[in-house]
C-alpha cells in the first residue's frame, strides 16, 4: 500500500523524471537544505533569529561577554567566535537568509522584466527592436560584476539596492533569450494559423509564443541564480550588503579578513563554504535541467 | 578581403553607439547619485560655503547638466577624461598606467584556466557520459561557483600566513622598491630586462596566487565550452572516416578533432574576456593589486565621479575592443566563414 503510494506521488509529481539524473538530484538536496535553513534560522524580527528555541544555537547578532573573543572552533562553538565575542556557527545558519533572498528576488524581476521587453522586441521589429538589442548589448557586454558593484555603489548599500542592482544585470540575458526564441518560433504554421483565424497580437503573444520560451529561461535562470548568489557574496564583501550587525556571509568574511594575518581562519573559511555549496548547489540543478531538456541528449540515451 | 573590411567597418559603426550608450547612462547616474563629491574631496563637515563654490566651480559642477554632459562627450572623444579628485592625476594617465598591471594578472589567469580547462574539457568529451565525465563536470560547475574574493582570502591564510611560501599582497616586495625600474609595466618582462633572478623570482611569486585566484573561476567556463566543442566535432563523419582509416585514437582527438573544437572556444573569448576583468576587480581588491579594476573600486569608495565614469568608459571600450579582435581572428582561423 504505502509503496503504491509513493509510486504515486513519484509519478503526479513528476519525480519520476529525476531518475538516473544525480546532479539534478544532489543539487536540489542542496538548494532545500539551505532554503530550509534560511527559513528556520531567518531572521524573526529586529535582531531575533530562529522559528525554533535554540537553532541557531545563539543568536546571531549579539555578543555574549561570556563567550571568549576571536576562540577557534571548540565544542562550544563549532565554527569558534569573531571579534565581537559573537558565535560564527550561528551566524553562518542565518547568513543564508539575504543571499537566497537577494538571488529569487533579483533573477525573478530580471526575468519577468527582460521576458516582456523581449517578447515586445520581438514582436514589434523594425527600429523600438534595433534600439532595444543595442542597448541590451551594450549592458550584456560588459562585465557584469562591475555593473552590480557599480549600480550599488549609487543606490548605496542594503536589500533593495543589491536586489534592483543584480536585476539590472540580467535583464539583457533574458531579453535577448525570450527575443531569440520569439524570431524562431513566430514563423511556425501554428503562430501563423493562429493569426489566419483573427486572434490578436497579444493573445498569440501569451498563448502561443510565451509558453515555448519557458523551457530555455528555466535552464538558464538556475545558473543565474547561483551567480548571482556570487554577485551578491561580492557587494557584501564589498559593504553594500545589509547593515551590519545582520549576518551576511559576505560582509562576516570582510569582517574576518582584518583578522587574517594573525591566521585567524575560522572566520573567513565558514561563511565562505556557505557561499560555496549554496552556488554550487544551483549550478548542479541548471546543468540537470539543461540535461533534461536538452532533446540532443536525450535522443543519444535512447540510441 | 574586402568583405572582411566591411564586416569590420560594420562591427565599428555597431560598437561605437554601445560603448557611448554605455558612458551616457553611467554619466547620469552619477549625477542622480546622492552624495557630493565636492563635500568628499573637501572631506569634512566645517567646510566655508565660498570653498564649495569655488571647487564647485573649478571642477565644471556649477553648469546646467547638459552642457557638461556635452563637454564630457567632447573631453572623451580627445582622449581626455578629467580630473580624479582623490589622486589629482589626469584619470586617462592614471587608467593607461594601471592597465599593464591587470593585464599581466588577466593573462596569467587565463593561462592557467587554459593549461587546466582544455585538457579536463577533452577527457571529460571523450568519456562523455562516464564515471571521469560526471567528475569533471562536477568539478566544472564547482569552479564557476567559486566566490572569487573568498577563494583569494583562503590562499592568503594557507599559503601566506600559515604556509609562509608565496608573498600576501602587491606586485613586488617593498625591499626591491628601489632597485627596481618600471619600463613597460609588466612586471614579469621588466624584470628580465633588469636581469636581476632574485627580483624576478620575487614578480613570478607575487603573481601565482592572484594568477590561480583568477584562473580558477574561469577554468570551469572553459572547460565546458571545449566540452560542448569537442562532442559536437566528435560527432562528425570526418572523425568516423579519421578513425576508420585506422588512425591512432590519440591522433584523431588531438589533431582532427581539437583544431576545429578550438574555433568556438576562440570565439567565446569575449564573453570570458569580459568574465575575467569581472574577477579581476575582487582578485585586484583581495590582494592590492594596482590594477584598474581596483582603481574602480577605490573611485567608488572616495566617490571619485571622474576616476569611476573614466574607468568605466575605459573598461567598456576596452572589452569592445577585445570582443571585435576576436570576432575578426574568427574569420582569420575559419576560412569556412566569409562576410
Amino acid at each position: 500500500m504505502a509503496r503504491g503510494f509513493t509510486a504515486w506521488l513519484v509519478g503526479a509529481t513528476g519525480l519520476r523524471a529525476l531518475r538516473g539524473q544525480t546532479l539534478l538530484k544532489v543539487g536540489l538536496a542542496i538548494v532545500l537544505a539551505f532554503i530550509a535553513m534560511a527559513v528556520i534560522c531567518g531572521p524573526r524580527g529586529k535582531e531575533e533569529y530562529g522559528r525554533f528555541p535554540g537553532i541557531p544555537p545563539y543568536n546571531p547578532t549579539k555578543s555574549y561577554s561570556d563567550l571568549p573573543r576571536l576562540s577557534p572552533p571548540s565544542s562550544r562553538n563549532w565554527m569558534g567566535t569573531d571579534h565581537l565575542q559573537r558565535d560564527v556557527f550561528s551566524r553562518v545558519l542565518a547568513g543564508g537568509w539575504a543571499p537566497l533572498v537577494v538571488a529569487f528576488a533579483s533573477i525573478g524581476l530580471a526575468m519577468s522584466v527582460g521576458s516582456i521587453l523581449g517578447w515586445i522586441s520581438g514582436f514589434l521589429g523594425s527600429w523600438p527592436d534595433r534600439a532595444l538589442s543595442l542597448t541590451m548589448d551594450a549592458i550584456y557586454s560588459f562585465p557584469s560584476m562591475i555593473l552590480a558593484i557599480a549600480l550599488v555603489a549609487v543606490m548605496g548599500p542594503g536589500l533593495i539596492p543589491m536586489i534592483a542592482s543584480i536585476a539590472f544585470v540580467y535583464i539583457p540575458t533574458y531579453f535577448r533569450i525570450t527575443r531569440a526564441e520569439v524570431l524562431r518560433v513566430r514563423e511556425y504554421t501554428f503562430v501563423e494559423a493562429a493569426r489566419a483565424t483573427g486572434a490578436s497580437s497579444a493573445r498569440i503573444l501569451f498563448r502561443h509564443i510565451a509558453p515555448n520560451t519557458v523551457n530555455a529561461i528555466m535552464a538558464v535562470s538556475s545558473f543565474n541564480i547561483a551567480d548571482a548568489i556570487l554577485t551578491e557574496a561580492a557587494l557584501a564583501f564589498l559593504g553594500y550588503g545589509l547593515p551590519p550587525p545582520a549576518p551576511d556571509w559576505g560582509f562576516d568574511i570582510q569582517n574576518g579578513q582584518r583578522y587574517l594575518q594573525s591566521g585567524y581562519w575560522w572566520l573567513i573559511t565558514f561563511p565562505g563554504l556557505s557561499i560555496l555549496i549554496l552556488s554550487l548547489g544551483f549550478g548542479l540543478v541548471g546543468e540537470g535541467i539543461s540535461d533534461l531538456v536538452n532533446p540532443k541528449r536525450r535522443r543519444k540515451k535512447l540510441v | 578581403m574586402a568583405g572582411l573590411t566591411r564586416y569590420i567597418a560594420q562591427r565599428l559603426v555597431l560598437t561605437v553607439p554601445m560603448v557611448f550608450i554605455l558612458v551616457s547612462v553611467v554619466f547620469l547616474v552619477l549625477r542622480i547619485m546622492p552624495g557630493d563629491p565636492v563635500l568628499a574631496m573637501l572631506g569634512g563637515r566645517n567646510v566655508s560655503p565660498e570653498l564649495i563654490a569655488q571647487k564647485r566651480h573649478e571642477m565644471g559642477l556649477d553648469k546646467p547638466l547638459h552642457i557638461q554632459y556635452v563637454e564630457y562627450l567632447g573631453g572623451l572623444v580627445r582622449g581626455d577624461l578629467g580630473r580624479s579628485t582623490r589622486t589629482g592625476n589626469p584619470v586617462g594617465k592614471e587608467l593607461v598606467q594601471r592597465l599593464p598591471a591587470t593585464l599581466e594578472l588577466a593573462i596569467w589567469g587565463m593561462l592557467f584556466a587554459a593549461l587546466f580547462g582544455i585538457p579536463t574539457g577533452i577527457i571529460a568529451a571523450v568519456r562523455a557520459d562516464k564515471t571521469a565525465d560526471h567528475a569533471i563536470r562536477v568539478l566544472h560547475i564547482g569552479s564557476f561557483a567559486l566566490p572569487i574574493f573568498w577563494v583569494g582570502l583562503m590562499f592568503q591564510v594557507i599559503f601566506a600566513v600559515k604556509l609562509g611560501w608565496l608573498p600576501v599582497a602587491n606586485r613586488l616586495s617593498g625591499r626591491f622598491a628601489f632597485t627596481f625600474q618600471r619600463v613597460t609595466g609588466f612586471y614579469l618582462l621588466d624584470a628580465a630586462i633588469l636581469g636581476d633572478k632574485e627580483i624576478l623570482s620575487d614578480v613570478i611569486k607575487h603573481l601565482i596566487l592572484p594568477g590561480v585566484t583568477l584562473g580558477l573561476a574561469q577554468m570551469g567556463f572553459l572547460g565546458r565550452v571545449t566540452r560542448a566543442a569537442m562532442l559536437e566535432v566528435l560527432d562528425t563523419e570526418y572523425v568516423t572516416t579519421a578513425r576508420s582509416k585506422g588512425l591512432k585514437e590519440r591522433t584523431v582527438i588531438l589533431r582532427h578533432a581539437l583544431r576545429n573544437a578550438l574555433i568556438p572556444i576562440i570565439t567565446v573569448f569575449g564573453l570570458q574576456f569580459a568574465m575575467l576583468m569581472g574577477g579581476a576587480v575582487l582578485t585586484e581588491t583581495v590582494f592590492s593589486w594596482p590594477g584598474v579594476a581596483g582603481f574602480l573600486i577605490q573611485s567608488l569608495y572616495y566617490r571619485d565621479w571622474w576616476a569611476l565614469q573614466g574607468t568605466i568608459a575605459f573598461i567598456g571600450v576596452f572589452v569592445a575592443t577585445v570582443n571585435l579582435v576576436v570576432d575578426i581572428l574568427y574569420s582569420v582561423i575559419d576560412p569556412r566563414v566569409r562576410y
